[in-house]
């Protein structure tokens, strides 16, 4: 360990069908649990699809417990819940000037466009407006700052924050990630036949697509002189573009390959106790990341992806895969990947669908979206030399 | 070093702070601009508005540099901030979902609901593999724009930014101010807000 100031995590927090804190979404994608569920006749929309969707009454309920009332749109009251559950860990002020806001979404309060939709102001379909609703929540006084990169946009915010402490403009970045599902998304993922109709399939031979999911995600970051061998370390992270396609993955993982390099320097692959990937269960994806891992010389090291707990959940994937891989490391467990059977991909890769323990303290977060845009982020527990 | 510059708004254009002569708005300015200073890249036509904006003003702008172009490299980062997303986008894929009885939702509207498209198109266009990035914020600020530019250095593969405001709200109101710079140049006050906040409230 030098004596570089480290970016540490604080504390965090996970809102999902499968529970209302970390713990409890931990416990149970643990379990194998998972609430993909197939959806008939759902917001009228004419094809049936699989889905992990929050039970929005009840989401209602316990906001309106902390006084997140219906001035609130659903969106917006998963993410203060969620950024209210991490900073109730901790002795931070949200209200100091030292502490920044950051959000993870691609569409926010899309659903606001729907003509049918009344009962809140048109602007509020502005990813900054909503953003500003939380932060004034919490009587922040910085303007929010909204990271709208497809699905890659949870690390890209964690990657954000990184540097927002690492230059010294702020002392805790509550980093939020959140979409939330509607017609709107749906049709467009169905349109694109990206879709299961069942419970998705990672890197499966028979997978057929993926699945979409509701959460909210947060993880506050701080920075430290000195971190000790419990504290989470965000050590690097890096954002590559594909310049290939803006609606597929480049075949030969040109993008996360570059993403994978630049985030592992010279950190010896043995210390990886595995890669979470993006692992969307689509064809293209999965195929190509599994060519980014063999090129980055990461064959060996054992992969897993979360989307058959979840389904893509979008602006909060990146954070809450992330929360779910450092409690796995926690745990000196490799999660398993839910719904995989029989590999799919040509490229090899270790992969289970079983846990399986390890004792090994770092992780890579890998994802890549529309736009040709690919990330990686290495997190390491007590920092890596 | 010379710092180069575009504007461009529905009804002006500007390179390096001389006026661009034209003679459409809104949307069609762009075509204009187009055929006049690129004509080669058919996919234009299929872009959303934020897109078309954003290629046109990135073409102005590296023309303006005069570098040697599309040799791979991973050194350059595009890094863009509006307050609208891709709200044009999404209003017109709205549109094909919005009457059950008409329900037509397509892939090719779809894909442009994402503001960080453009900084594919102009990544795949320049053959750049480095950063690709989307801000979005409440209102043009001038300093958190600085502050993000900086930081976006951080990742020391990145040697220079194609960067700045791109903002779209529908087909005839747009604005961009992009820019280029480099990580040895403080990137302060790169943008003036006062001029784009004014176009805003002009509209």
């Amino acid at each position: 360990m030098g004596d570089k100031q480290m970016i540490v995590r604080v504390s965090d927090n996970i809102i999902s069908p499968l529970g209302m804190s970390t713990a409890e979404n931990y416990t149970a994608v643990k379990a194998g649990h998972s609430e993909l569920k197939r959806r008939d006749g759902l917001w009228q929309l004419p094809e049936p699809f699989t889905a992990s969707l929050m039970d929005r009454e009840m989401v209602n309920e316990i906001a309106a417990q902390q006084h997140i009332d219906e001035r609130y749109t659903f969106f917006e009251k998963m993410i203060i819940l969620s950024a209210a559950k991490a900073l109730e860990q901790t002795h931070i002020d949200p209200a100091s000037d030292k502490v920044l806001f950051i959000l993870s979404t691609t569409k926010g309060n899309v659903f606001l466009l729907d003509k049918r939709e009344t009962g809140f102001p048109s602007e509020r379909v502005l990813l900054g407006v909503a953003a500003r609703q939380m932060s004034e929540y919490f009587r922040n006084p910085n303007t929010p700052i909204v990271v709208s990169n497809a699905c890659i946009s949870g690390v890209c915010a964690q990657i954000q924050a990184m540097r927002e402490l690492e230059s010294g403009h702020f002392d805790y970045v509550v980093t939020v990630g959140a979409d939330v599902q509607s017609a709107f998304i749906v049709s467009g993922f169905q349109s694109f036949k990206a879709l299961s109709v069942d419970p998705c399939k990672p890197f499966d031979a028979n997978r057929t697509g993926l699945n979409l999911g509701d959460a909210a995600a947060t993880i506050i970051y701080t920075k430290k002189d000195k971190v000790t061998d419990n504290d989470w370390v965000a050590c690097r992270g890096a954002i590559r573009n594909d310049a290939n396609h803006i609606s597929g993955p480049s075949r030969t993982g040109e993008g996360s390959y570059r993403a994978l390099r630049a985030v592992l320097g010279d950190t010896n692959p043995e210390k990886l106790a595995f890669i979470n990937t993006h692992g969307t269960a689509t064809l293209y994806n999965d195929e190509m990341e599994s060519f980014a891992i063999e090129r980055a010389g990461l064959s060996n090291v054992p992969v897993n992806g979360l989307k058959g707990y979840y389904g893509h959940t979008m602006g909060a994937a990146g954070i809450l895969e992330t929360i779910l891989s450092m409690q796995a490391v926690d745990d000196n467990n490799i999660l398993a990947t839910r719904g995989f059977e029989t590999i799919g991909v040509t490229h090899p890769l270790v992969l289970s669908n079983e846990n399986k323990p390890t004792d090994k303290r770092a992780f890579i977060k890998l994802l890549s979206g529309f736009g040709g845009c690919n990330v990686a982020l290495l997190m390491a527990k007590g920092g890596v030399s | 070093m010379m710092r180069h510059e575009v504007y461009i708004t529905t009804n002006e254009v500007k390179v390096d702070g001389k006026v661009l002569s034209h003679n459409e708005n809104g949307s069609a300015l762009l075509t204009e601009l187009y055929r006049a200073h690129v004509g080669d890249y058919p996919k234009f036509f299929k872009m959303d508005t934020l897109s078309k904006l954003g290629f046109v003003a990135s073409e102005l702008l590296l023309q303006a540099e005069g570098a040697p172009r599309f040799e791979p490299r991973e050194d350059r980062a595009v890094v863009f901030f509006n307050r609208s997303a891709s709200l044009q986008a999404d209003t017109a894929y709205q549109e094909t979902i919005q009457d059950p009885n008409n329900f037509y939702p397509s892939p090719a509207a779809f894909v442009y609901t994402l503001p960080n498209i453009v900084t594919g198109e102009i990544a795949i266009r320049n053959k750049y593999f480095g950063e690709t990035s989307f801000i979005v914020m409440e209102h043009c600020d001038e300093s958190i724009m600085a502050r993000e530019l900086q930081n976006a250095f951080l990742d020391p593969m990145t040697q220079s930014i194609l960067g700045g405001w791109l903002d779209c709200t529908d087909e005839n109101h747009f604005e961009a101010n992009l820019f280029l710079v480099e990580k040895s140049h403080v990137p302060c006050s790169e943008v003036s807000c006062q001029q784009l906040n004014e176009s805003t409230n002009n509209n």
